[in-house]
């Protein structure tokens, strides 16, 4: 599985582009972590994947197919989609939740394949039990991962998660990526997902992608080539040590402010 | 160029390793059963309760067409039935009365039941809003101007007898329309949809109101009969429109409940697997001001049945539309008919509107479900 960005641009109707030239190769097996300050265009990036939103120049490919040309649906046969966040307004079992993921190859009826799909994503996100709890029933822990299975349920080559250890603690963010990590190892998929935490990139991402202010590609390679000091004080403009620990980059940040810095936050809130 | 094995990957705890091994070994045939066999009968439960709701229909139909003020017996009710049937009436008066009258009462009583609650189910899946109902996007307050219109200024869209019923048609569908447009030009959440109803509603509401403030006591008293949703209005004449346009729009709305359910995880889950939320939105929203405005421009504002069923329901057997849908039809036309009934014969010989009794009835049970239901129905 390959995705590329060509010299795309993309920007909000009458806004400016907030991502600007994009040339990017990202190659599957493995996780690629996404990272880069609040607003620098990460989310905007992978929804220009499964043609959420379009580039205003240029051209996203998968497997060498333009996204203009292929539907949705053809879209969704290579990429499955983990959204930020989970909608529960009326909540639905555990089950019926996953099983949504299968709508493209499913019928309107529930066949014995959907649920033997469903049984094996849950056992393996240890969700079993809670099959037929109600979504709204669970923690954020256990959200997060119904999220996931639904979006493994597709049984697609490659899976997008927008922020999927958000609200979660660190113990579930450890869990969640490691999961992710060897999911994409065992299972031969390209996991993309968007992160905040810099150690949670550096320890289990096989490739990382940096992107910085003002929408552009700063750095692509493994977290050893990209997580570095300079790095991290050019694209976040804090200062930081990193060390190498357990075989990976292990960022320790310094202070992140000075006064300059402080009273620009101040003013901004 | 990474790992091809899990099983020499340091930053793997073996708790991760053992789960997504699981991916690859063969299920146990016994665990999988029994995964199928409770996800059946969880299926099983919902099909129990729409057959319920259409056995407590049928009883309640058939005796319902016995009760009324002029007295009838329950046999002798169902000769004359027969006596019909065979078109051989000998009582033309009884025949009338339980033909002509009680009849197309209970008849439109199922279908309107039916139909408010499948729009009330669907308007709050599609805006994602548990307080979207007929009333909140605005069309029985179009209606009500539609039908006010007439009654108060003569001014109407048709003529004849289905003038009320024609104004109180066009107009309910106006909000709707108001509302489309603004998601269509805005590409709007379903947030800002129910806003615009909202706001399209106050707007009717007070033209409304300032037409009943020009209007004399007569028409005053017709206006307010009509807002205060009957079933006893109902005839033959309007039974053909309200069927056909149920019958159509619960078929579409339910080959659409599979996608209403995607739209449940967000519009970018759905856009994401082919499902385009803004048109099924659009769809949907059309279909069911269809179904709404259909039956209030004939039995008036029957209110609480399009907010309430469907909550109702989502307690019995949870939030799948694929069987809300269909349980929240059958669930209305019971509780409806019930509803009637209980108007029908609670203060005999006179009667009480069955937008009265509906409110009386599913208020206090409604709030005795919320309180004995342990896990929250909505967020």
């Amino acid at each position: 599985m390959e995705i590329e960005f060509k010299d795309v641009t993309f920007g909000y109707h009458g806004g400016r582009n907030v991502l600007e030239d994009i040339n990017l190769k990202i190659e599957g097996p493995g996780l690629v972590c996404i990272i880069g300050p609040n607003g620098v265009g990460k989310s905007t990036l992978v929804k220009m994947i499964n043609k959420l939103l379009k580039p205003v120049k240029g051209e996203v490919l998968i497997d060498g197919r333009s996204t203009e040309e292929m539907t949705h649906k053809d879209i969704a046969e290579q990429v499955g989609f983990v959204p930020a966040g989970t909608m529960d307004v009326f909540s639905m079992t555990v089950i019926d939740t996953v099983l949504i993921g299968r709508h493209n190859k499913s019928k309107w009826k529930t066949t014995q394949t959907d649920l033997e799909v469903v049984h094996r994503v849950l056992d393996m996100l240890d969700l079993k039990d809670l099959a037929m709890r109600g979504f709204n029933e669970l923690s954020a822990g256990q959200h997060q991962r119904v999220a996931l299975a639904r979006g493994l349920a597709m049984e697609t080559p490659a899976i997008i998660l927008d922020e999927p250890t958000s609200n979660l603690d660190v113990k579930h963010q450890v869990y969640v990526t490691e999961l992710l990590r060897a999911i994409a190892v065992q299972q031969k998929k390209l996991v993309i997902m968007i992160c905040h935490d810099l150690n949670i990139a550096a320890r289990y991402s096989h490739q990382i992608i940096v992107l910085k202010e003002p929408g552009m590609v700063y750095k692509v390679g493994t977290p050893s080539e990209v997580m570095t000091e300079e790095a991290i004080r050019e694209v976040y403009g804090i200062d930081c040590t990193v060390i190498q620990f357990d075989g990976s980059p292990h960022v320790i940040l310094k202070s992140a402010f000075d006064d300059d810095d402080v009273s620009d936050l101040v003013e901004v809130q | 160029m990474i790992d091809s094995s899990i099983d020499n990957d340091h930053t793997l705890s073996p708790k991760v390793r053992r789960a997504v091994r699981k991916w690859d070994s063969p299920i146990e045939t016994e665990e999988l059963k029994e995964s199928f066999e409770s996800y059946h009968s969880y299926v099983l439960r919902k099909w129990i309760f729409m057959i319920a709701c259409i056995v407590i229909c049928i009883v309640t139909m058939g005796y319902t067409l016995t009760v009324g003020s002029y007295n009838i017996g329950f046999f002798e009710t169902y000769s004359i039935l027969w006596e019909h049937i065979t078109g051989n009436v000998t009582d033309a008066m009884k025949d009338m009365i339980i033909v002509d009258y009680r009849m197309p009462r209970i008849i439109g009583g199922i279908i309107a039941g039916a139909s408010l609650a499948v729009a009330g189910a669907a308007m709050q899946s599609t805006l994602m809003n548990p307080l979207a109902d007929p009333y909140t996007t605005g069309v029985s307050s179009g209606a009500s101007f539609g039908a006010t219109m007439a009654m108060v200024l003569g001014v109407s869209i048709g003529s004849g007898s289905m003038t009320i019923v024609l104004n109180a048609f066009i107009f309910s569908l106006v909000p709707t329309a108001i509302i489309v447009m603004f998601a269509r030009m805005k590409a709007s959440s379903p947030t800002v949809m129910i806003m615009a109803g909202i706001a399209v509603m106050y707007i009717f509401n007070a033209m409304t109101t300032v037409m009943m403030l020009m209007a004399d006591p007569n028409d005053l008293q017709a206006v307010y009969e009509w807002q205060v949703g009957s079933l006893g209005r109902m005839t033959w004449d309007g039974v053909p429109v309200m069927v056909g346009v149920t019958v159509i729009g619960v078929i579409i709305v339910q080959f659409l409940s599979k996608k209403l359910n995607v739209l449940a995880a967000g519009d970018d889950m759905a856009n994401s697997l082919g499902v385009s939320a803004n048109n099924l939105r659009t769809i949907i929203m059309i279909v069911v001001a269809l179904m709404a405005a259909a039956i209030v421009s004939f039995t008036g504002l029957i209110g609480f049945v399009g907010l309430v069923v469907p909550h109702v329901v989502r307690l019995f057997i949870g939030a799948d539309n694929r069987y809300l849908i269909p349980a929240s039809a059958t669930f209305g036309a019971a509780l409806l008919i019930l509803a009637d009934l209980v108007g029908r014969v609670i203060i005999a010989p006179a009667t009480l509107q069955v937008g009265v009794i509906t409110a009386f009835l599913g208020g206090p049970m409604f709030l005795w479900l919320i309180l004995r239901k342990k896990s929250k129905l909505w967020s």
